[in-house]
């Protein structure tokens, strides 16, 4: 079947490819990679450390472009896109949680947050407005005037969750969003994307190691040496 | 991304560093200060020898045998007093006229005695020059004609003559004759190092008998209005020309002197605001280090403004503004210094000090320009900076 008689997915990637060329030689990071990630999913990408997994993120992200190969994100073609347009896809359609939180350390939980909306031209006003409203939903409502320094490492990576939510993105992806976490402060963060998932049928797409968050996805996704393997019950 | 948006994003970034984002616009500082500080040097001694030479009397004529000019030889003077009487004819109004031959001679009143510049010179200087006397009178036509031995005191001749005796019908000796002293000068400053405090006028026969010539050195004429300047200064040269075919004879108005004065004066301050402009140069360059140093460290920053949605332009906005707000900021504080550095050396110090409004908006508008062009380097880098390369620096 083709995308278009399926209808639009969150992403719909057919043969990525990417290679890098270190000190000249080629390096093949992703060697033909398809998958497709439905609207509302929650997929976790698994893989040991250099099967090339942060590079597929980054490929879906759109942080990156890929060799060759074809990826659709939202319907998309993204490679007929130009970078400001690239931007403004990021921008709307995707939220990004990293690692190691990525916050603005001299910035308060709440300009952090409505960070995004700079960049869409949203009001002064309409920024705090919204920007409180996905600090509240992460239950962070009491810490908006706080700075990073000032939160633990959990209350962190939940204002990085609340930046990635307040654009209401169609997917958000996540980048071993518990890497940097205590067991505890790691669960609450996946219960918190789960909720998320489930109630606001937002796609979570996370990529990690650790088998057990790797657990809580309804689909994982494995990559091995630039390749995806076979899926479980699919 | 909004304008004001980027700009209060910017102030931010400059604030957050604020020792180094002050330390940048020194530079800035010093070159828009300086710059501000030398044109006001610049126009104010402009300014300052303008007024003097305006202060001199109005719309007067030099004639002058040779050619003036800078680097012309100095020419043997062939006038004598018939060709001021021809010239006084060619003029039409005598009194329009007024002659001068000068020397520097030695004065005594007793003991006392000073070096002074004697200028034989006639009843009429008063009609073309502006020289008010302060007491007694001026030369009179039976002076000239009988060769009188009086003599007229610059202010400053009579108080180093005098002091505070009034010099009115005392003697004095010029180079071993006596003289009657029947008036004296008012205080008029110098003219181009002309100390006029400091001559003495005695009439120009009997200056010349005094000095052996029989030639004169100048001759001045006055006309009787703005717009009868050049026809007049035509027409003394038109009859020079005639009485004296194949010679030269120059006759420079003060609009010449004006012109010519002003345009070395301008080049002087042009230059000195090069030099000036010099050191805003380098702070310029000083701007662009910092600003590559400041992408450098905040490449995570811009990696992690760029995975949320910033397009490379908002990103170069964002450098190209914090650099152009330094600069401007600095060249706002270097005008405020410079103004008040230029006031400070109009009060403090005898050097005139005149601030230029296009100095200022120069400053400003070369300070402006010089952080769009020394920032969009490291603006054009940030903003090209991957994302990927970027989030994963450490």
């Amino acid at each position: 079947m083709s995308p278009a008689e399926r209808g639009s997915a969150a992403f719909e990637a057919i043969d990525l490819r990417r290679s890098y060329r270190l000190d000249g030689v080629s390096v093949d990071a992703l060697r033909g990679v398809s998958l497709r990630i439905e609207h509302g999913d929650f997929v976790a990408i698994v893989g040991p450390s250099g099967s090339g997994k942060s590079t597929l993120m980054h490929l879906l992200g759109c942080l990156d472009r890929p060799t060759s190969g074809t990826l659709l994100v939202d319907g998309v073609d993204v490679s007929t896109l130009s970078e400001t347009k690239l931007a403004e896809l990021r921008n709307r359609t995707i939220g990004f949680v990293f690692q190691s939180f990525h916050l603005m350390g001299r910035t308060t939980a709440l300009d952090n947050v409505a960070l995004p909306l700079v960049y869409r031209g949203v009001s002064r006003a309409a920024r705090r407005e919204r920007a409180r409203a996905a600090l509240a939903a992460v239950g962070l409502e009491h810490r908006l005037d706080h700075r990073p320094s000032q939160m633990s490492g959990g209350e962190q990576q939940r204002v990085a969750i609340a930046r990635a939510l307040v654009g209401e993105p169609k997917v958000v992806l996540a980048d071993e969003p518990t890497g940097n976490l205590d067991t505890r402060n790691g669960a609450e963060v996946m219960d918190l994307l789960a909720r998320l998932n489930a109630g606001g049928g937002v796609a979570v797409v996370l990529v990690t190691h650790d088998a057990e968050v790797a657990a809580r996805a309804d689909r994982r996704i494995r990559v091995r040496d630039g390749l995806v393997e076979p899926e479980d019950g699919r | 991304m909004r304008t004001a948006e980027a700009f209060a994003m910017a102030l931010d970034a400059l604030r957050v560093n604020r020792l180094r984002s002050m330390l940048t616009m020194l530079g800035v500082v010093i070159g828009v200060s300086a710059v501000v500080v030398l044109v006001a040097i610049g126009t104010g001694a402009k300014d300052a020898i303008e007024s003097e030479i305006a202060g001199l009397g109005s719309n007067i004529i030099l004639v002058v045998p040779g050619q003036i000019g800078v680097g012309a030889v100095p020419t043997q003077s062939r006038l004598d007093l018939a060709d001021v009487a021809y010239v006084r004819r060619a003029v039409g109004d005598p009194s329009r006229v007024t002659v001068s031959v000068t020397s520097g001679e030695t004065v005594r009143v007793g003991r006392t005695e000073a070096f002074v510049t004697i200028n034989g010179t006639d009843e009429n200087l008063p009609n073309i020059f502006e020289r008010p006397l302060a007491r007694g009178r001026y030369l009179s036509e039976t002076d000239v004609d009988t060769r009188r031995r009086v003599a007229i005191l610059g202010a400053e001749v009579a108080d180093r003559l005098f002091g505070d005796v009034d010099p009115l019908g005392r003697q004095l000796t010029i180079s071993g004759a006596r003289f009657r002293v029947v008036g004296v000068y008012a205080t008029v400053g110098a003219t181009f190092g002309v100390a006029r405090d400091q001559e003495v006028h005695i009439p120009v026969t009997t200056a010349q008998r005094l000095l052996g010539l029989s030639r004169i050195q100048g001759i001045a004429v006055g006309a009787s209005g703005p717009d009868q300047i050049e026809p007049m200064q035509r027409r003394v040269l038109a009859a020079l020309a005639d009485r004296y075919p194949g010679e030269r004879f120059s006759a420079v108005t003060q609009t010449q002197l004006l012109g010519t004065i002003g345009s070395v004066l301008a080049m002087l301050t042009g230059v000195l605001a090069a030099i000036a402009g010099i050191s805003l140069l380098v702070g310029g360059v000083g701007v662009s280090n910092i600003m590559l140093v400041s992408v450098r460290e905040r490449t995570k920053e811009i990696g992690l403004r760029k995975a949320l949605g910033a397009r490379q332009r908002d990103v170069l906005a964002q450098f190209l503004i914090e650099a152009v707000l330094l600069t401007t900021i600095g060249g706002v504080l270097g005008i405020l210094l410079g103004v008040g550095g230029a006031l400070l050396i109009q009060a403090l110090s005898p050097v005139p000090a005149s601030i230029t409004w296009w100095s200022v908006a120069l400053a400003f508008g070369v300070s402006a320009a010089v952080g769009v062009f020394f920032g969009v380097a490291p603006a054009r880098r940030a903003g090209r900076l991957d994302p990927v390369v970027a989030l994963r620096t450490e």
